[in-house]
This record gives C-alpha cells, sequence and structure tokens, in this order.
C-alpha cells in the first residue's frame, strides 16, 4: 500500500505472503507459508509468520515484517499485563484481537500490515479474527490474507465447512497454502501450521519438498527430460 | 567550533556526539487517509410514523467482496438507528463513541437520553471537526428515528456537511436510489409501502453497483 512500494527498492522487507486460520470443531488451526521477499530477493526462505501472543492465542502475520513485529511485541506487552490482572480466567481471544486491532486502527496511516489473530478461549472456544490493513475487526468462520490470498479465496469459499475434525481441519488448511505458494511468487518455502484447541497447541510444518505440487509445476521422471534433483 | 544549530538534535556523552537524527518538520502532519474496508449505498426513507434504512451486508476491500456479512446499521439506544458508508474500521470507532455517548446517557439517569436529532448534531460536529484537522472518520453516516410520531432523517459526511430530508441515499445511491425515493415519496406511505420501494431500489443498485451483494440489512 502506501509507503511500502517507494521503500521496497531501498529495502523493506516485506512478508508477501499467504496466510490463513479456520476453525473446526474444538480449536482452531492457523497456516502460513514461509518467504520473506525484499523486492524479488529472498530474505528468508523458513521465516515463521505465526507468532503467538498469549497463551493459545497466536497472530497471523503478512505485510511489512518490521511492522508486523512491533505489533505482535506491544500486542504481547500488554496481553501479559492483562493476564497477570485477570489470573486464572486467562485472556480471551476477543481481548487479544481487539488489542491487535487498536494498534493496527490507531497508525493506521503509515502502518502496512494485514493480520489475522486466532486461537482458543475456555468460554467461546475457537475463534478467528481478521484485522486487515485499516484497522477493521471481524470475527469469521475463516479468514485467509497476504498477497496469495486472493487465489484461493474460491478454493476455501467452496471446501471450508463447520463441524470439521482437527485432521480435516489441517489437511484443508495445508491444502489451501500450498496452492497459493504454487501461484503467488511472493509465497513459498514450507508451510507452517499451528494448532489450538483445549488441550494445548501444536506448531508444524511441512518441508519444502513435500508441499504439494500442481499440473505443470510436477517434474517428470522418465525419458531425457529427467530432473537432476528432485 | 561546533555551532548550537549543529548540535540540535543531538546529545553529547564524554567525548562521543550522538545524533538522533530529529529535525523540525517544515510543514504540520496531516493524517489524511485512504479507505481500506468499504462498505457501499445505504438507503434512507421515511414513512408515516417511522423511518425506514437499508444497506448491504458486504465490506470491500478494493474490488475483492471481502467480508460478505457485515452489519452496517447500528442501534443507538431504542429508538435511534445510524448506518454507514465509506471506511468500516472509521465506522467501527464512530460506534465505539456512540457507546459512550448512551453509557453517558445511562449514567445520569435524568429521565432524558439523547434523541435522534441530536445524535445527528453531534455526529455532525465530531466529523467536522475530525475534517479540519485533515484527519477525517471516512464516512457518510445516514441517522433516523422517531420522536413523539415524527419521523427523523438526516445525513452527516467526511466533510462534516449535515442535512435532513424525506429521503436519503449514499454513495452509488445518491445517484441512482435517490430520484427513485424522491419520486415514491409521500408523507402517507404505510410501513409495508415504504419497505417495497427501498427494496426495489435495492434491487436496481444490485444491477448498477459494481461493489454490492444480494444480502442486505
Amino acid at each position: 500500500a502506501m509507503a511500502t512500494s517507494a521503500m521496497v527498492g531501498q529495502g523493506e522487507v516485506l512478508t508477501g505472503t499467504t496466510i490463513m486460520a479456520c476453525t473446526f470443531d474444538g480449536g482452531v488451526v492457523l497456516g502460513a507459508d514461509s518467504r520473506t521477499s525484499s523486492g524479488n530477493y529472498v530474505a528468508n526462505k523458513v521465516a515463521d509468520k505465526i507468532t503467538k501472543v498469549c497463551d493459545k492465542v497466536y497472530l497471523c502475520r503478512s505485510g511489512s515484517a518490521a511492522h508486523t513485529q512491533a505489533v505482535a511485541g506491544y500486542a504481547n506487552l500488554y496481553l501479559n499485563q492483562h493476564a497477570i490482572e485477570l489470573g486464572e480466567k486467562g485472556v480471551s481471544v476477543k481481548s487479544a484481537a481487539t488489542i491487535v486491532k487498536e494498534i493496527a486502527y490507531t497508525n493506521k496511516e503509515w502502518m502496512n500490515a494485514g493480520m489475522i489473530v486466532a486461537g482458543w478461549d475456555k468460554a467461546q472456544g475457537g475463534q478467528v479474527f481478521a484485522v486487515p490493513m485499516g484497522g477493521t475487526l471481524m470475527e469469521v468462520p475463516f479468514a485467509v490474507g497476504g498477497s496469495g490470498s486472493i487465489y484461493i479465496n474460491a478454493f476455501v469459499d467452496k471446501n471450508w465447512r463447520a463441524g470439521m475434525t482437527r485432521d480435516e481441519c489441517k489437511a484443508f488448511v495445508r491444502k489451501a497454502v500450498s496452492l497459493a505458494i504454487s501461484r503467488d511468487g511472493s509465497s513459498g518455502g514450507v508451510i507452517r501450521t499451528v494448532t489450538v484447541d483445549a488441550a494445548g497447541q501444536n506448531k508444524e510444518m511441512v518441508p519444502g519438498d513435500q508441499v504439494a505440487r500442481y499440473q505443470d509445476e510436477h517434474l517428470p521422471t522418465l525419458g531425457s527430460n529427467a530432473p537432476i534433483f528432485t | 567550533m561546533p555551532q548550537l544549530s549543529d548540535l540540535i538534535g543531538s546529545f553529547v556523552d564524554d567525548k562521543i556526539c550522538y545524533d538522533t537524527g530529529y529535525q523540525a518538520p517544515s510543514q504540520p502532519a496531516t493524517h489524511t487517509t485512504q479507505p481500506i474496508v468499504t462498505g457501499s449505498s445505504v438507503l434512507g426513507l421515511k414513512y408515516k410514523g417511522g423511518v425506514i434504512l437499508a444497506a448491504d451486508t458486504l465490506g470491500s476491500y478494493g474490488s475483492l467482496a471481502r467480508f460478505r456479512d457485515i452489519r452496517r446499521i447500528t442501534t443507538v439506544g431504542k429508538n435511534i438507528l445510524v448506518g454507514a458508508s465509506g471506511d468500516y474500521s472509521d465506522f467501527q470507532k464512530i460506534q465505539e463513541l456512540l457507546e459512550e455517548v448512551v453509557a453517558e446517557d445511562y449514567c445520569l439517569d435524568d429521565g432524558r437520553t439523547h434523541t435522534a436529532k441530536e445524535i445527528h448534531s453531534y455526529l455532525g460536529r465530531v466529523l467536522y471537526g475530525r475534517r479540519n484537522k485533515m484527519d477525517p472518520l471516512w464516512n457518510t453516516l445516514v441517522i433516523a428515528g422517531v420522536e413523539n410520531g415524527n419521523s427523523f432523517l438526516g445525513q452527516v459526511d467526511l466533510l462534516g456537511t449535515q442535512f435532513e430530508d424525506d429521503t436519503l441515499a449514499t454513495g452509488f445511491g445518491s445517484h441512482i436510489a435517490r430520484p427513485l425515493l424522491r419520486n415514491a415519496y409521500n408523507e402517507n406511505l404505510t410501513e409495508e409501502e415504504a419497505r417495497k420501494i427501498v427494496l426495489d431500489c435495492m434491487r436496481v443498485l444490485f444491477y448498477r453497483d459494481a461493489r454490492t451483494i444480494i444480502k442486505i440489512q
């Protein structure tokens, strides 16, 4: 958006990205690619764009790496203080999302951050909140974000359904992110997922060579076109 | 020999001079932003003893139909409606401000709550004040309510323009729907007739406005 395209030439680091989060029956699955680009250069091919902001609540980050890391840092600070006051009760996902929204909205003129807050709390179970650029706060059953999201909006609309199991949801997220990586030059690397439910939180990764490939991405296996490496 | 002016924006620690890089701005800060997540038209129509508002439930992100089930019309107290087109995050901020107004009424507990006309004035001053700071809330708002059987319908926009009328439409609706509403309006409309007229206008907007969806509130 605003300042960014002017600064990319000078090396501002962006998370040209695919991020998403989905509710399932009993929790949420967050997913993201791992490519951080600085112009056309891949500054980090194993980035972690899913950041913990408090116990059982995570933030998916897209846009400027600097801006979103700063937001995550401040959100973590305020939520730690909030958690101390609440004690055993635990911070709600909505509170965490509202803090993120306040930072994004108040600084809307110069910030370049599209974020998704998702997690689990005892009162409401798994929840996903979208905080797009500008600082709107929307609770949604699933959300996609980042430059790669445009390629999977329709796929996700068609294939998400309420009441999926944990494994179905994880497979769905991985499939969606792999499709986005397939088409978006700014997305790539590994597929990271975080699953949050009553039992706890589970961070996993699909290595780059195991990410699904589609159509003309497939490498031929026989004859003179055999690849040098797979 | 360093001049005092050289030292502005720096500080000295023992023998090391740090330059903080601060320079006094040559122009005052302006904040005029661009709307990001936006809502399209809001329609308003008075009828005998009431007023009806309509809006679709779409939050657009540029040309992307990003959020397809948002609420762009909110209630204030028991008998006032506020509808918004324009930036949705700024409308969420306005809703927070209106909550504060309602809470103040509740705490004063003096038997009076803000009327629709007073809310219209309040929002008009808020939006005009922000425009003068070159930091607008990027919305066009429709305020509607009923007092003692008299219907009220007013509009405020991001520039602070404030007025009342029997028919209102924001955004695309101001071009397409407002003439239709004006034609159909008379002061003896029933609620059923008014609803029919407004829904017909929403249908025309769905045909002709590229940033609408079929679902309305």
